[in-house]
């Protein structure tokens, strides 16, 4: 198999940061709270490798650092250290060494990002429609009806109503809001999409329709993705690998089935017994 | 000066700034250069921007010509041309395009083709096009730097899907020299046209926001549209599809401005009045 990202020794502190930062923080003592400076450590150390078509899961509590893994990586926001290496068709490129442009380019060509938060993700002044137009209009495409195409082709993929493309997404139901999102993000038919939380907040009927949407693009599109989620049931489903985070340290990784059935670690265990 | 006032209002330093302003507008074309704007007797925002730019260009052996609206008479123009003409002893002013080696106008390009040797200065109230979707300056110049225009093609988009058509009337979206997008200034659509390859140079002036930008000669302009989508003019045909004509010069290419007369028609008239007038002279012999 083809790798697609090769992700080595990610680290993102918030704050000023001091020397003791990551050898006092983490699982074992029990806080990402640098004691010494006050900085947050919220990623130290995660490396992993994804592969094209592959799904891999990132598990955790909340401030466990696993939205600020692939914000990262989604160039969000900028680590204090660590590299990621994306296999494109073009050749090798060192996400955390391209210069501004470059990364604006893979940002809306390559990669594909879902937020938990449509409002993050949407822009809710235009309609379903101008938001795929948005990202086909950043890859070139300036012909009207050829864009007005592919949105209602996209919208239509992923359910929503075509006729309704022409509406505000702020007059949708959140969980339609969610799938314009995706739309939005399979416009360019990116290799690689990130999903940051999606079914969170979303009632289990839709929860599960947009998790099949989502493994349908897989199989379609053979998309890696990196699903970022605290729920097991959509780790379950989705997943084939798993990391398990706490504290910004990676602390358990291996097959999903694996872990939801052996964990080794006593947080997954406390986890998964806990799963309702 | 007698009265202690430098030729041209401005200190030659000033000037000096201006030019270097000017000269790095023209070199890059369609960039907003900053600079730092005078305080002007009158109010920024009635054509400070414009203003300095024929101060810091003119000189004694110019022939000036001051248009607003179309229009040599109406008070924006009056009060510059007087301005103008008071600080700076030894120089022409004229109505006619023809005679003009400097023109200052604001929301019109003139009707009649310009020569190489003349230049057009534009006033200009909001410089950058992507005001609409972007309030931040900062986050515009990255946008601008990165020739990120996405935002405002979805603004066209959004108005073809809920109009059938690009409703933006004046302040047309530019695409300068294949990279940088300008805002023209207030001209109607009609003007945008000439901007594109244009014999003169065209330089914009905004005094309020402290930005002085050019289209040099023979550089290309191309207004913001779809492959399917083209950018238009505006349409001056009436019910029975014939070109409406000026009242007055019965032309019947030059961009018209509607008012309803004393008796209460509606009736239209050329924007341009010294082109008006000239079409007039020409039909009287």
């Amino acid at each position: 198999m083809d790798k697609i990202l090769e992700v080595k020794g990610l680290s993102q502190v918030y704050g000023k940061g001091c020397d003791l930062c990551f050898a006092s923080t983490g699982p074992e003592f029990e806080t990402n709270i640098c004691p010494h400076c006050g900085s947050i450590v919220a990623l130290h150390d995660l490396s992993f490798d994804l592969y094209k078509g592959e799904i891999l899961g990132i598990m955790g509590e909340s401030g466990s650092g696993k939205s600020t893994a692939v914000k990262c990586l989604y160039f969000d926001q900028m680590p204090v250290s660590g590299s990621a290496l994306f296999f494109d068709d073009s050749g090798q490129k060192p996400l955390f060494k391209l210069n501004p442009a470059q990364r604006r380019s893979l940002r809306n060509h390559r990669f594909g990002m879902v937020y938990q938060n449509p409002n993050l993700g949407l822009n809710f002044d235009i309609s379903a429609g101008g938001n795929i137009a948005e990202r086909l209009l950043m890859s070139q495409v300036m012909n009207y009806s050829e864009i007005r195409e592919r949105a209602r082709e996209l919208l239509a993929r992923t359910e929503v109503l075509t006729e309704r493309m022409d509406e505000l997404p702020k007059n949708f139901s959140g969980g339609m809001q969610q799938r314009v999102q995706i739309a939005k993000a399979l416009a360019t038919r990116p290799p690689l999409l990130l999903l940051d939380e999606v079914t969170t907040g979303l009632d289990l009927s839709v929860q599960a329709k947009i998790l099949d949407l989502i493994l349908e693009i897989q199989s379609e599109l053979n998309t890696a993705m990196i699903v970022v989620t605290h729920d097991l049931g959509v780790i379950r489903l989705l997943a084939g690998r798993t990391l398990v985070m706490k504290y910004g340290r990676v602390i358990e990784r291996g097959l999903t089935d694996q872990i939801l059935e052996d964990p080794q670690h006593a947080y997954t265990q406390q986890l998964v017994a806990s799963a309702l | 000066m007698s009265n202690g006032i430098n030729f041209a209002f401005l200190d030659e330093y000033a000037k000096r700034e201006i030019r270097r302003s000017v000269i790095k507008a023209i070199c890059i074309p369609g960039y907003q250069v900053p600079y730092s704007s005078r305080e002007m007797p009158m109010g920024r925002g009635f054509g400070t921007g414009g203003l300095q730019l024929t101060l810091a260009l003119i000189g004694a052996d110019d022939t000036l010509k001051v248009i607003d609206q179309g229009s040599d008479d109406s008070v924006n123009a009056v009060n510059l041309r007087k301005f103008i003409e008071m600080t700076c002893p030894g120089i022409d002013t004229t109505t006619h395009l023809q005679e003009a080696t400097l023109i200052q106008s604001r929301h019109r390009i003139p009707e009649q083709a310009l020569r190489a040797d003349q230049i057009l200065v534009l006033q200009v109230p909001y410089p950058d096009a992507l005001v609409i979707v972007e309030p931040s300056e900062d986050k515009r110049k990255i946008m601008h730097g990165e020739a990120d225009y996405s935002r405002l093609l979805v603004k066209l988009y959004e108005d073809i899907v809920k109009f059938d058509e690009i409703t933006i009337s004046h302040r047309y979206p530019t695409r300068i020299n294949g990279h940088y997008i300008i805002d023209p200034s207030p001209i109607p659509r009609y003007d945008v046209p000439k901007l594109h390859n244009s014999e003169a140079l065209i330089l914009f002036g905004a005094g309020r926001e402290k930005k002085i930008y050019a289209v040099p000669p023979h550089c290309l302009a191309e207004p913001l549209a779809f492959d399917d989508v083209p950018f238009r003019i505006e349409d001056f045909t009436d019910s029975h599809g014939e070109r409406r004509a000026c009242k007055l010069c019965a032309s019947q290419t030059s961009f018209l401005d509607e008012f309803i007369d004393q008796q209460g028609e509606r009736v239209y008239q050329c924007s341009d009045s010294d082109f008006c007038e000239q079409q007039q002279e020409l039909a009287h012999g």
